[in-house]
């Protein structure tokens, strides 16, 4: 019975420790997102990383979420005849859920993985005390501008993302369905609101925020050398994934 | 200039530093020796405010480390310059990057007067050809000059060389002790060395300090090191000398 509580007190303390750590590099981030006081040549190769170098990946997802989308109620649009229903269908449940979801799930693990790991190994190799002993603050040269570039891109992709996910959609549905192009762009004008595509583009800006944080968090927190950085890899992906989750079931319970 | 009073360390929840005092005037040259895992590199470590101590109190130019905030500590380390056991070069930037980057944050020089540093630097450490490769391209050797470049490049007048010629060849090592002396005779500096090698601490060097057992055994100048029967000074003096380093 003592172990079992010893274990169960260790593990809460290290949680709080965790979730404090987290904490402040949040409070540090903010000190120095305001006044303005990062790299900017940094903050403009990581919008080059983290944003143009993974365009070509987020166009893909999203041409293929669109069309699985489009086939997914293709059978039910032709059971009843609602054609004119396919473009709202697809566009509500593109513009509002796995659109931001799909992509920052995509972005999470293509951006969020590299950077814990980046900066995993900059710790593990005392680069990151090699700033500090430069007398630059690690947070203001190399994780600010990460956190603007991956809030900056996810916004851009996520728009991005959309559009190319409802041209997939609208190619699929004229070439499986025979529903014309014009017909399901007519019934997403028709049907969706601007309110539905900024309620997604809006949840993606948070999820960018928290895969930032998070993997600069793990990446900056790795111990033990080689095996250390793959474990703030898998803590970041992990934490990135349940994050998007919460903060998606929030804006949802909160917009309702 | 740097103070250490009753310094303490712990490490997972044991001391491996305590009751660490020392005294580092202005000007002058001190080298730390011990054996491996002794403390030398938590002691610079210390003395830069990268680790902070669980006990005791460390002073630098008069200003206690604890009392700092951030921006205070940086405005410190700008007076300081740390060569790394393990380098920590940034293996994202090329050597000729690696040195100008203190020198570009720092925002006092023009972009010729940068250019113009770099390539006297790359000349005294002997890599005019190596400006354009990445780290990983270096040999050990040229990566600690590379280091060593890199935390002069400001002219600090306060140096730590954390274990300077760590892994080296003794013709390489003695260029680096060469390094270290030049800085020593070119300017009004204070230098912490840690380190085994005697030879170099002793021509570098004004004053010795011996780590071991979590705490500061014996301090002197390297005549008194000679002449001290002490145990465990005498035995590491004596295993130094026979394995060559002293």
């Amino acid at each position: 019975m003592m172990e079992w509580l010893k274990v169960v007190g260790q593990k809460s303390l290290a949680a709080i420790r965790e979730v404090g750590r987290l904490a402040e590099l949040l409070w540090r981030i903010l000190l120095n997102l305001a006044p303005w006081r990062f790299d900017g040549p940094e903050t403009w190769r990581a919008l080059y990383r983290v944003g143009v170098q993974s365009v070509g990946i987020v166009v893909i997802t999203a041409v293929l979420t669109g069309a699985i989308m489009v086939i997914q109620s293709g059978m039910y649009i032709q059971q009843y005849g609602a054609y004119g229903l396919l473009g709202w269908g697809a566009g509500y449940s593109v513009l509002r859920e796995v659109g931001p979801i799909m992509i920052g799930l995509m972005f999470s693990g293509r951006v969020g993985a590299n950077n814990a790991a980046e900066l995993g190994t900059m710790k593990v190799t005392e680069q990151i005390d090699g700033l500090r002993a430069l007398a630059i603050d690690p947070v203001a040269y190399l994780v600010v501008p990460r956190v603007v570039a991956m809030l900056v891109m996810m916004f851009l992709l996520v728009i991005i993302g959309n559009f190319t996910a409802l041209v997939g959609g609208a190619i699929t549905s004229q070439l499986i369905l025979g529903v014309d192009i014009e017909v399901f762009f007519w019934s997403l004008r028709t049907y969706l609101e601007m309110a539905d595509f900024w309620h997604g583009v809006g949840k993606s800006v948070g999820f960018g925020f928290a895969i930032a944080v998070i993997s600069c968090h793990f990446g900056l927190n790795v111990r033990g050398g080689a095996v250390g950085v793959g474990r703030a890899v898998n803590a970041s992906v992990v934490g990135s994934a349940i994050a998007i989750f919460m903060l998606d079931y929030l804006v949802s319970f909160v917009t309702i | 200039m740097i103070t250490l009073h009753e310094v303490g360390k712990k490490w997972q929840g044991e001391w491996v530093l305590r009751d660490v005092s020392l005294e580092i005037s202005q000007g002058e040259y001190i080298g730390l020796i011990g054996p491996g895992g002794s403390g030398k590199t938590l002691l610079i470590k210390l003395m830069t405010g990268l680790v902070h101590p669980d006990a005791g109190t460390v002073t630098v130019d008069g200003q206690n480390l604890a009392d700092l905030d951030a921006r205070g500590k940086e405005a410190l380390r700008f007076r300081m310059g740390m060569l790394f056991q393990n380098f920590a070069l940034f293996d994202f930037m090329t050597v000729a990057e690696n040195l100008a980057f203190p020198l570009r944050q720092a925002g006092e020089l023009e972009e010729a007067e940068i250019a113009g540093r770099i390539q006297t630097a790359l000349g005294e450490i002997g890599l005019s050809h190596a400006a354009e490769r990445y780290p990983i391209e270096l040999s050990g050797g040229m990566k600690k000059r590379v280091s060593f470049a890199r935390a002069v490049i400001r002219r600090p007048p306060l140096l730590f060389y954390d274990d300077p010629t760590a892994g080296l060849d003794p013709v390489t090592s003695a260029k680096i002790f060469q390094l270290l002396t030049t800085i020593r005779e070119s300017g009004d500096t204070t230098a912490v060395t840690a380190g085994h090698d005697l030879r170099g601490i002793r021509r570098l060097c004004d004053r010795v300090a011996m780590v071991g057992d979590g705490s500061i055994v014996h301090t002197g100048t390297i005549g008194e090191f000679d002449d001290c029967r002490r145990e465990p000074v005498a035995s590491f003096w004596e295993a130094s000398r026979a394995e060559g380093w002293g």
